[in-house]
C-alpha cells in the first residue's frame, strides 16, 4: 500500500465511524435513541425551526467547501456534491419500491437510463426528434418512465421475492442492450450537447454549464426537497399504510382487503418516475449520454445506497446515496477498490447494524408520532403479567 | 339460502391436488367447522374462500352470488374476512395500526370506531396494549389481535384458520369462548381446526376433511360421538 492509500483508508474509517455513531444516536430501541427521542419530542414548528438552517447549510455546502470534506484537488467539489445529491435522489426513489413496499428491484438503473435518454433525445442536436426546452424533459422523463414502470410491473408484480428481483435485473440489462442495438439510440457514440436549464453567469457563460456544479447541485437539492415532501405525504396516507402492510405480510394484507397488486404497481410506477427524473438530471449535467453508464454494478450501487442508509427511512437513504457517491471521489487513492470497500462495508453493516445507518422507524403509519408519545408516557411492557403467564409458558414449551 | 356455499371445489398447487371436489355450506349465523389432520387441505380451502388461491374447478357462492373469480380485496368488501393461520399480524405495526388495517376497505368512521370498541370489549387485553408493536406480543395476544383485526372489516362471515395453534390449553379455552361470543353477536363463523374436541363442541355443524376430500359431515354433536372421528381426531380409542 502507498501512503496515499493509507491516509485515505484512515480518513474513510473515521468518516464511516462518525456516520455510524450518528445513526446510533437516532436509534429508537428502548434504552437509546437520545437524538431520536429529542427530535420526536419537538412540535412540527420547532422541527422546522431546526430543519431550515440545516437545509441552508446543506444547500450551501459546495460554496462553503469545508476542508475535511472537500474532494479537491482531485475532483471539483461542487460536481462531487451534485453526484452525491443525484445518488440521494435515486436512493429516495428506489426506497419507495424497496424500502416502503418491500419489492426487491435490481434493475432500477433501467429507469435511470430511460430518463437520461428522454432528456438526450429531446434536447441533443444529435437526435432526429424535435427539440423541447430542457426543463420540460424532467416531467416528460417522469411520465415516460412511469409508463415503463407500469409495462414492466403489470406482468411481473404477481411474482414475489427472488423472482421479482431476477426479472427486474433482466429489465435493467434489456434497457442497456436496447440502447446499444437500436440505431436511433446511437449506442456507444451517444448524444452530445444535451440541453440544460436557461440562465447565464455574469461573465456570459451558461449558468448550468457542465463544469459548474453548484447550480446543478442546488437544483437537485430543490427537487429532492419537493420529492421528500410528496413521498412523506404518501407514506402517511392510505397508500403508505397499504405499502407497509404489503411489506410486512403480503398475504395478510390481501386478506385485509388491500388490492395488493394495484398498490405494488403504484410503488413501482412512483419509484420509476423518480428514477427517470434523476436520469434526466444526470444527462443534463454530464451533457452527454451513451450506453456505458447503465450497467448492473450501477444498479447494485443504487440498491447499496438504500440498504446502507436504512431501507424504509427517507432521511437514511438520502444519507446512503450521499455516502455511496461521495466515497470514490473523496478517497481517490482507494477508488479502484470501491466495490471491495462497499462489499466489506455492507457485510460489516449487516452484522452490526442490519437496519442500515438510520433504520426504518418502528411505527411508520399515520399516528406514528402520537403512538410514540403515548409510549413514552407509558413504556412498552412485555407479557409477563397476570392471566396469561400460563399461556406464555405454554408457548415456549 | 346459504350465506356461503362451496360447490365441488378443487384447488391445485402446480400439479399437486390439495383439495378435491369438496362442497361445504355455511348458513347465516352458524358456526361451521372443518376438522382434519395436517395437510388435509383445510388452510387451502380457507385461502380459496378468501381469494388468495385460485380454484382449479368448482364454484364459490356468497349470499347467492358467484364470487369464484372475484378479487380477494373485493371479497373483503362483500363481507368475507379472515384471520390467517399462524396469526399473521403485521409485526411492525402497533395494535391500533393492525386494527386499522382490518378496516382498510371501510370509510364509515363511526362504524369503525364502534367496531373498535366491540373488539376491545371482546379482548380487553388488546385495549391495554393498543400502542404495543404486534411482533413483540405473546402468541395468545397475537391470536386475539388477528381475530380482532378480521372483525374490524365488519364481516358477515369470519374465517378463522387454526386459532388454537401453538397456544396453551387454558388459553385455547378462552379463545373458543370468545369465538362463541362473536357468533352470538351475529357473525357467521367458518372455523378450521385441529383441536377437534373444542371445535366440534362449539360448532353447529362440522365437516371432516381427509387428504383433500370430505369424508364425513354432520352436526358438531353427531361427529363428537362418531366412533371413527373419535378414534382419528379425539384421541379416544
Amino acid at each position: 500500500m502507498t501512503s496515499d492509500e493509507i491516509i485515505d483508508l484512515v480518513e474513510m474509517v473515521v468518516l464511516v465511524a462518525v456516520l455510524v455513531a450518528v445513526g446510533k444516536l437516532f436509534q429508537r430501541s428502548k434504552a437509546s435513541g437520545r437524538l431520536g427521542e429529542w427530535w420526536n419530542s419537538k412540535s412540527r414548528v420547532e422541527q422546522w425551526a431546526w430543519l431550515v438552517p440545516l437545509i441552508a447549510v446543506v444547500v450551501l455546502i459546495p460554496v462553503i467547501n469545508p476542508p475535511f470534506l472537500t474532494t479537491e484537488p482531485g475532483t471539483n467539489f461542487p460536481i462531487t456534491m451534485f453526484n452525491c445529491a443525484l445518488y440521494a435522489l435515486v436512493a429516495l426513489g428506489l426506497n419507495v419500491v424497496v424500502g416502503q413496499a418491500g419489492l426487491l428491484d435490481l434493475g432500477y438503473v433501467g429507469f435511470f437510463a430511460v430518463g437520461a435518454y428522454v432528456a438526450a433525445l429531446f434536447t441533443s442536436p444529435d437526435s432526429q426528434l424535435s427539440k423541447i426546452p430542457y426543463l420540460w424533459t424532467l416531467p416528460l422523463a417522469m411520465v415516460v418512465t412511469m409508463f415503463f414502470g407500469v409495462v414492466l410491473g403489470t406482468p411481473t408484480l404477481r411474482l414475489r421475492g427472488d423472482y421479482l428481483a431476477i426479472v427486474t435485473l433482466g429489465f435493467g440489462e434489456i434497457v442497456r442492450l436496447l440502447a446499444t442495438l437500436m440505431p436511433p439510440l446511437k449506442g456507444n457514440v451517444g448524444f452530445q450537447d444535451v440541453g440544460h436549464p436557461p440562465g447565464t453567469k455574469a461573465d456570459g457563460g451558461a449558468l448550468f454549464a457542465n463544469t459548474n456544479g453548484t447550480p446543478w447541485y442546488m437544483l437537485t437539492i430543490g427537487i429532492i426537497l419537493i420529492v421528500l415532501l410528496l413521498v412523506g405525504n404518501l407514506e402517511r396516507s392510505r397508500v403508505g399504510r397499504a405499502w407497509v402492510a404489503i411489506r410486512e405480510d403480503e398475504d395478510a394484507a390481501e386478506m385485509m382487503g388491500v388490492p395488493v397488486f394495484k398498490f405494488k404497481l403504484w410503488a413501482f410506477a412512483i419509484g420509476a418516475a423518480i428514477g427517470g427524473l434523476s436520469g434526466s438530471l444526470f444527462a443534463g449535467q454530464v451533457s452527454f449520454v451513451n450506453n456505458q453508464k447503465f450497467d448492473v454494478p450501477t444498479s447494485v450501487l443504487f440498491l447499496a445506497a438504500v440498504v446502507l442508509g436504512g431501507s424504509g427511512n427517507k432521511v437514511g437513504v438520502l444519507l446512503g446515496g450521499f455516502v455511496i457517491a461521495y466515497i470514490p471521489f473523496r478517497f481517490t487513492a482507494l477508488a479502484s477498490y470501491k466495490y471491495l470497500i462497499f462489499g466489506v462495508a455492507l457485510v460489516v453493516l449487516m452484522i452490526f447494524r442490519p437496519q442500515g445507518l438510520l433504520g426504518a422507524r418502528q411505527r411508520l403509519l399515520a399516528r406514528g408520532r402520537q403512538a410514540y408519545q403515548r409510549l413514552i408516557g407509558r413504556p412498552e411492557q412485555l407479557s409477563s403479567d397476570s392471566s396469561l403467564v400460563a399461556e406464555k409458558a405454554g408457548d415456549s414449551a | 339460502m346459504a350465506l356461503l356455499e362451496l360447490i365441488d371445489v378443487s384447488v391445485h398447487y402446480g400439479s399437486i391436488r390439495a383439495v378435491h371436489g369438496i362442497s361445504i355450506t355455511v348458513e347465516e349465523a352458524e358456526i361451521v367447522t372443518l376438522i382434519g389432520a395436517n395437510g388435509a387441505g383445510k388452510s387451502t380451502t380457507m385461502r380459496a374462500v378468501s381469494g388468495i388461491r385460485p380454484l382449479s374447478s368448482g364454484k364459490i357462492l356468497f349470499d347467492g352470488q358467484d364470487i369464484t373469480k372475484l378479487r380477494a380485496d373485493l371479497r373483503v368488501v362483500r363481507g368475507i374476512s379472515q384471520a390467517p393461520e399462524g396469526r399473521g399480524v403485521f409485526p411492525g405495526m402497533t395494535v391500533m395500526e393492525n386494527l386499522d388495517m382490518g378496516a382498510f376497505t371501510r370509510k364509515d368512521k363511526k362504524g369503525i370506531a364502534a367496531d373498535r370498541d366491540r373488539v376491545f370489549d371482546l379482548f380487553p387485553r388488546l385495549a391495554e396494549r393498543r400502542t404495543q408493536v404486534g411482533g413483540t406480543m405473546s402468541g395468545g395476544e397475537q391470536q386475539m389481535l388477528a381475530i380482532g383485526r378480521a372483525l374490524m372489516a365488519n364481516p358477515r362471515v369470519l374465517l378463522l384458520d387454526e386459532p388454537s395453534m401453538g397456544l396453551a390449553p387454558q388459553f385455547i379455552q378462552q379463545i373458543f369462548k370468545i369465538i362463541t361470543e362473536i357468533n352470538k353477536q351475529g357473525t357467521t363463523v367458518l372455523l378450521v381446526e385441529q383441536n377437534a374436541q373444542q371445535a366440534l363442541s362449539r360448532a353447529h355443524r362440522a365437516y371432516v376433511l381427509e387428504t383433500g376430500t370430505i369424508t364425513r359431515e354432520g352436526t358438531g354433536k353427531e361427529l363428537l360421538s362418531d366412533e371413527s372421528v373419535k378414534a382419528a381426531y379425539l384421541g379416544v380409542t
